[in-house]
């Protein structure tokens, strides 16, 4: 059975809304393909007449410094995201979740569009983004609209972009200064599906030894990205210590809904081994923040 | 939709009308017939298909062929460069050939496509950045070391501008002229340039596509099947269901127990049972049709594993019971035994059902000729078996069949059931003509025999000072739906259950039962791999219970010429037990600067006081050939072309194993040739004797044998020709480099080959090799004609916080009588502890009532690189008598140990004992933290 009967190739941003208004539908947007495809094949996503192929489309390519913020298009392939210095400099959690992500022949295609279009409340880039306070940026008929990254999750595997109407620009990442630094880390099982088990990132600005602010994320801890706001209040403008660590780590097992997915993890698996994930990753931000 | 996709392939401008829902791998290996880009998953999963667009690699199994316009494609065929008639291979083609790390091939195009565009990028890459790049392509036969090596090579000419550096493998210790040194495989090239030609390569004329609509059920009676919705469909050609099976609706490998496929009102046993065929234009047509088949079933209580087919009041799936075999080994007087032993153990261990995941996936195509005969091109490990089961469903004579053998992409024991063969005889026989019939990895995994998940109970009673008095276990072995080789694994797994050690009194019963899961048959290992699990696992534990080093327990027991194995067997020769054993000892301790009593003991750096380090150790043994009484015969042809040059030919297979250097080396030694000087041809049912199963680690020495004495009778028969022409007596006849002395008269083998012609003799030779007669089990006397022996340690890290392992190292030694050729021996090695590691850590094949939940590639998790620990082999030479130039099997003893001395090492690291496969670090951190009460 064939997977797709049109496709559809886009150049700009307007040509793509242009072709999400006529093309015959049912329609969706591919990126990278690497979960689109395979669902479509393997039954999990309703059959689709078109296929609008985003990356190509030049709006979405560009990995640029936009005044304030860095700017990545929905359709840079994370390989790139890995390779560029910009992000390396800015977005170092994210950094290192997209190294993460399988091999350079499927980061060559993957996207990070394609990455958090599919709303997994875990995936490695949605957790990095949710901790580097992310923009998204979407493209609807009505023009483009910038959203707090948080507001793209409705709920597991679902998104609030409106399927057929919407689509994913970029997100934009605030610079980072002196004293501010992020990181990211992960906790896989060798058996199974490619997921991670565990996954955090965090970002944080240091100022006079003490924690001026912070961000943390920490996934799957509930049917969005989850961060860990309680975490984060009981360690702004504390120095990080073992004691008070521990007390965030605390914060974050009381905030946290950590759940049993079949044959993976079971929640209480979670609750133990996050502590040593949440101190080594909020260590490894402290140290670079010096 | 575009009207033109223009592409650049290798330098090619093609523009090309664009086919809906196309791939680029489809577009380059349908279109453009560059079959050198392999499909291993069609999942992004495996990296086999791996090609550069626009410089990136990419995977091109889920990259729409429409993108690529514009674009510029380098596949595999792109790389080598014709330099006026010569191909000029890219230094990594000829480093991968050189470094031995080409075994099956399938993996190769992809493993060096990724390296070319790291190397473009970063032409001095270190160990990690390489294992970083390659980290997502797959190699089953796991020459990961080999392939690191190769990289770093290519890497080091590509900078220097000199030769690719050669690996440095030492020769045998038994070494002849050809025999013992390393030699490349003949196949080596055309699986570094993607010519290499594998079952889903080849088209034929008018071809169809074939889809086997399965039950997707595992257990209930079909009670209705309408294929009107499919027939109707345009371009479906034919619908078979087994009504229209010609004659026997039965196949199997030992039981004819197997339906070809299920008819109306008969049981399926599995969800893959097939219930019709189609045959259509395309492939795409095929999967809608059979799709469209109504089928509706009359569901049945399932059962889901041995132990609950064993019960009293389940169904029972087959007409004769759930009981495929009772099998039984005793030895002694287990009361007595367990009476005069001081210490007494008694644990059961669990392990699971694995996939051989080769990364070729089933392909046959039948084609019809126009004398009636029917040919079958596909990947078989017993051409001979295919032919007579394809023969016995047709109701034809076998010699209306030919088998016809492609290169395999890997087979390790999942490859000896037919899967497509017979499908596509019925389906080529109704139209009349060439059907295609490949299987996607989902139908793989769902499909074939895998690997017995088993319950193994093991009780060893021993001396205080650690000898052994008496062992007794108890198996239970899934079989899954139909039989296979069920009984014979098992049996194997029973006979060596009490390991490779000297025990007075032992006795072991095994229930191999059918349940309503995938098949299990062969696998790498044939039943040794799980019981060697539970009983080194129980070695380990009585060593500490009796405060005994694990190996010095090991050496204290261990079997020696003399012994007398468990099934009554007198050892009389080649037994390199104890020096495995010692040498892997003594290799751990200069690897950790540790004697060998503080090796099995917990290390951790200040640092990091949550990552403890510690060795773990085990030992096995293995029966080469099939043994048990059963007629172990090969065939083997040697002939002298014109040309001068020879050919070998047999039946065995080539799955990736090296077979094919071997027989090439053994002939080049027995005619005085280099290896060069030989080509192989195998797995031809019309053309090649036959050489049996390739099987329990028989053909080196059977089909060794074979060709080794076939290329004796050849050259006899020349030396006879030659003497009676020269009129000298025969010993004054030297074979020397291709030239033959006689008496001041010297002759090319090019004109031998003529004068014999000449003389009215052909220069061929045919020998049947008949292995030394074996007893069946329970009979006593020799159940196998020879064992191998293997040793290996692991090193392993254990995070105590979250429960992960890390293999660090693993030594690996084997008595494998002699190394035939030591390249292709390295290659086995690495491959076999990689595949002990994914049987430990990584891999299980998963069951939720009968239905598969691992039904894809990205759940069913297959060892990368990145896993690879740093691997030492010791090869160990004990020749056998018997055994060509001394060799005996290797292909599975070195992957048995693995498990268990993973396992053991984490005991040692943390305490916490292993008893179920895989290993479960949730279980190791939840056992950690419930001990401390926290
Ligand atoms: S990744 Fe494309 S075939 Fe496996
Ligand atoms: S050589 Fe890599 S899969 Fe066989």
């Amino acid at each position: 059975m064939n997977l797709w009967q049109n496709y559809l190739r886009p150049k700009t941003l307007s040509e793509a809304m242009d072709a999400f208004a006529h093309a015959p539908r049912p329609l969706a947007p591919i990126a990278g393909g690497t979960d689109l495809l395979l669902d479509l094949e393997q039954g999990r996503h309703s059959s689709v007449q078109t296929l609008i192929d985003v990356t190509e489309i030049k709006e979405l390519l560009a990995l640029e410094i936009r005044a304030d913020s860095l700017f990545i298009g929905a359709s840079v392939p994370v390989n790139r995201i890995v390779l560029n210095p910009r992000t390396g400099a800015h977005a170092q959690a994210l950094t290192e979740a997209c190294e993460l992500i399988a091999g350079p022949q499927v980061r060559n295609v993957a996207t990070l569009g394609g990455n958090v279009a599919h709303a997994l409340p875990a995936a490695d880039g949605t957790i990095a983004l949710a901790a580097l306070n992310a923009e998204a940026e979407i493209a609807g008929f009505s023009g483009n609209r910038r959203i707090p990254f948080q507001e793209l999750f409705v709920g597991p595997g679902k998104s609030s972009l409106k399927h057929g109407e919407e689509l994913l620009v970029g997100f934009y990442l605030p610079l980072s200064t002196r004293h501010q630094a992020s990181c990211f880390k992960r906790i896989m099982r060798p058996q199974g599906v490619a997921l991670p088990i565990l996954n955090c990132a965090a970002w944080l600005e240091r100022e006079d030894n003490a924690i001026k602010d912070i961000r943390i994320a920490v996934g799957p801890g509930g049917g969005t990205p989850f961060r860990a706001t309680q975490a984060e209040d009981s360690l702004r403008g504390q120095h990080l210590n073992e004691t008070t660590s521990e007390s965030a780590l605390e914060s974050l097992l009381a905030q946290a809904q950590f759940r049993t997915s079949a044959r993976r993890a079971s929640a209480d698996y979670r609750r133990h081994i996050v502590s040593g994930l949440f101190r080594d990753t909020l260590e490894t931000a402290w140290s670079r923040a010096k | 939709m575009n009207n033109q996709i223009s592409l650049t392939v290798n330098g090619i401008k093609h523009n090309l009308e664009p086919v809906a829902g196309e791939t680029l791998s489809a577009l380059l290996r349908q279109r453009l017939r560059l079959t050198g880009t392999k499909i291993g998953c069609e999942e992004a999963e495996c990296g086999a298909c791996t090609v550069l667009v626009d410089g990136e690699p990419v995977v091109s199994c889920i990259y729409p062929a429409e993108r690529a316009d514009g674009k510029v494609i380098v596949t595999i065929e792109g790389l080598a460069q014709r330099v006026h008639e010569e191909m000029k291979l890219h230094p990594l083609q000829e480093a991968f050939v050189q470094h031995g790390a080409v075994q099956c091939g399938f993996c190769i195009p992809g493993q060096i496509m990724t390296a070319y565009a790291l190397l473009k990028r970063n032409p001095n890459p270190n160990s990690d950045e390489i294992r970083f790049a390659l980290k997502d392509t797959l190699c089953r036969c796991a020459g990961y070391p080999a392939i690191e090596n190769a990289i770093l090579a290519a890497a080091e000419s590509l900078r220097t501008g000199e030769p690719v550096r050669k690996p440095n493998i030492p020769d045998s210790i038994h070494v002849h002229q050809s025999v013992g040194h390393t030699h490349l495989r003949p196949d080596g090239i055309e699986k570094v340039t993607g010519a290499a030609i594998y079952t889903d390569d080849l088209v034929f004329d008018g071809m169809l596509y074939a889809k086997a609509r399965r039950a997707m059920i595992p257990h209930g009676f079909l009670k209705k099947l309408d294929i009107s919705k499919a027939k109707a469909l345009p371009g479906v050609v034919a619908i078979l269901t087994a009504e229209d099976i010609p004659a026997e609706h039965n196949h199997g490998l030992v039981i004819y127990d197997w339906p070809v496929m299920v008819g109306v009102g008969e049981r399926v046993r599995y969800v893959g049972d097939a219930i019709a065929l189609v045959a259509a234009e395309t492939q795409q047509i095929a999967e809608q049709a059979s799709a469209l088949i109504e089928a509706e079933f009359d569901l049945q209580p399932v059962i889901t594993n041995p132990v609950m087919a064993h019960q009293e009041g389940v169904p029972q799936i087959h007409e004769k019971g759930n009981l495929l075999k009772h099998i039984k080994v005793r030895k002694g007087d287990m009361e007595k035994g367990f009476a005069e032993s001081d210490i007494i153990l008694e644990h059961t261990f669990h392990t699971q059902t694995t996939d051989h995941a080769f990364l070729e996936p089933e392909c046959s195509i039948g084609v019809p000729l126009a004398d009636g005969r029917m040919e079958i091109y596909c990947g078989s490990q017993i051409p001979y078996q295919d032919r007579t089961q394809v023969a016995r469903v047709m109701g034809w004579d076998e010699s209306r069949v030919r088998i016809v053998g492609q290169l395999m992409g890997g087979g390790f024991g999942g490859k000896e059931d037919v899967m497509g063969q017979i499908h596509v005889a019925m389906l080529a026989n109704v139209t009349q003509r060439p059907v295609k019939l490949l299987f996607d990895r989902h139908e793989s995994l769902l499909v074939h025999p895998k690997r017995h998940a088993t319950q193994i109970r093991v009780k060893i009673g021993a001396k205080q000072d650690g000898r052994l008095v008496a062992c007794e276990t108890e198996l239970y072995g899934d079989t899954g739906a139909y039989a296979s080789l069920g009984e014979k694994v098992m049996t194997r797994a029973t006979t060596h259950s009490a390991g490779p050690y000297d025990i007075p009194h032992v006795r072991a019963d095994c229930y191999a039962m059918y349940t309503n899961n995938p098949p299990a048959g062969a696998f790498r290992g044939f039943g040794v791999t799980q019981s060697a699990f539970a009983v080194e696992s129980a070695m380990d534990m009585l060593a500490e219970k009796l405060n005994i080093e694990p190996v010095e327990l090991r050496r204290m027991n261990a079997l020696h010429v003399g012994s007398i194995t468990n099934t009554g067997q007198e050892l009389r020769e080649s037994v390199g037990l104890m020096e495995c054993i010692d040498r892997v000892s003594s290799v751990m301790c200069q690897a950790s600067g540790l004697p060998e009593k503080e090796l099995f003991k917990p290390r951790v750096t200040p640092d990091t006081p949550h990552l403890v380090r510690s060795w773990g150790f085990a030992a096995a043994y293995k029966n080469t050939g099939l043994g048990g009484g059963a007629p172990d015969k090969s065939g083997a042809e040697v002939e002298l072309f014109d040309d001068g040059k020879f050919e070998v030919r047999s039946s065995s297979a080539e799955m990736g194993q090296g077979l094919v250097t071997v027989m090439r080396t053994i002939v080049a030694e027995e005619m005085s040739v280099a290896p060069e000087q030989v080509k192989v041809l195998v797995m031809d049912t019309d053309l090649t004797p036959n050489g049996g199963p390739t099987t329990a680690s028989r053909q080196t020495y059977v089909t060794g044998n074979a060709s080794r004495y076939a290329a004796r009778t050849l050259r006899e028969a020349m030396i006879a020709s030659l003497a009676e022409k020269y009129d000298v007596r025969p010993e004054q006849i030297r074979f020397e480099n291709g030239i033959v002395h006689a008496n001041g008269h010297s002759m090319t083998y090019a004109e031998v080959a003529k004068e014999m012609k000449a003389m009215g003799q052909q220069p061929r030779a045919l020998y049947e090799y008949e292995a030394p007669k074996t007893q069946p089990l329970g009979t006593g006397g020799d159940m196998h004609f020879a064992f191998s022996f293997g040793v290996q340690a692991a090193e392993v890290e254990v995070n105590k916080l979250t429960g992960e392992v890390r293999v660090l190292k693993v030594i690996s030694a084997n008595d494998v009588g002699m190394a035939v050729n030591p390249l292709g021996l390295q290659g086995q090695v690495e491959g076999g502890v990689m595949m002990g590691l994914g049987n430990a850590l990584t891999e299980e094949f998963i069951m939720d009532n009968g239905y598969v939940v691992t039904d894809h590639l990205a759940r069913y998790r297959v060892p990368g690189i990145m896993l690879t620990p740093e691997i030492t082999s010791i090869i160990v030479e004990h020749p056998t008598a018997e055994g060509p130039y001394g060799a005996k099997g290797v292909g599975e003893i070195c992957s048995i140990p693995t498990t268990p001395a993973i396992t053991n090492a984490i005991y040692n690291a943390v305490g916490v004992r292993v008893d179920k496969l895989p290993v479960d670090q949730e279980m190791i951190a939840r056992e950690l933290w419930e001990r401390n009460g926290k």
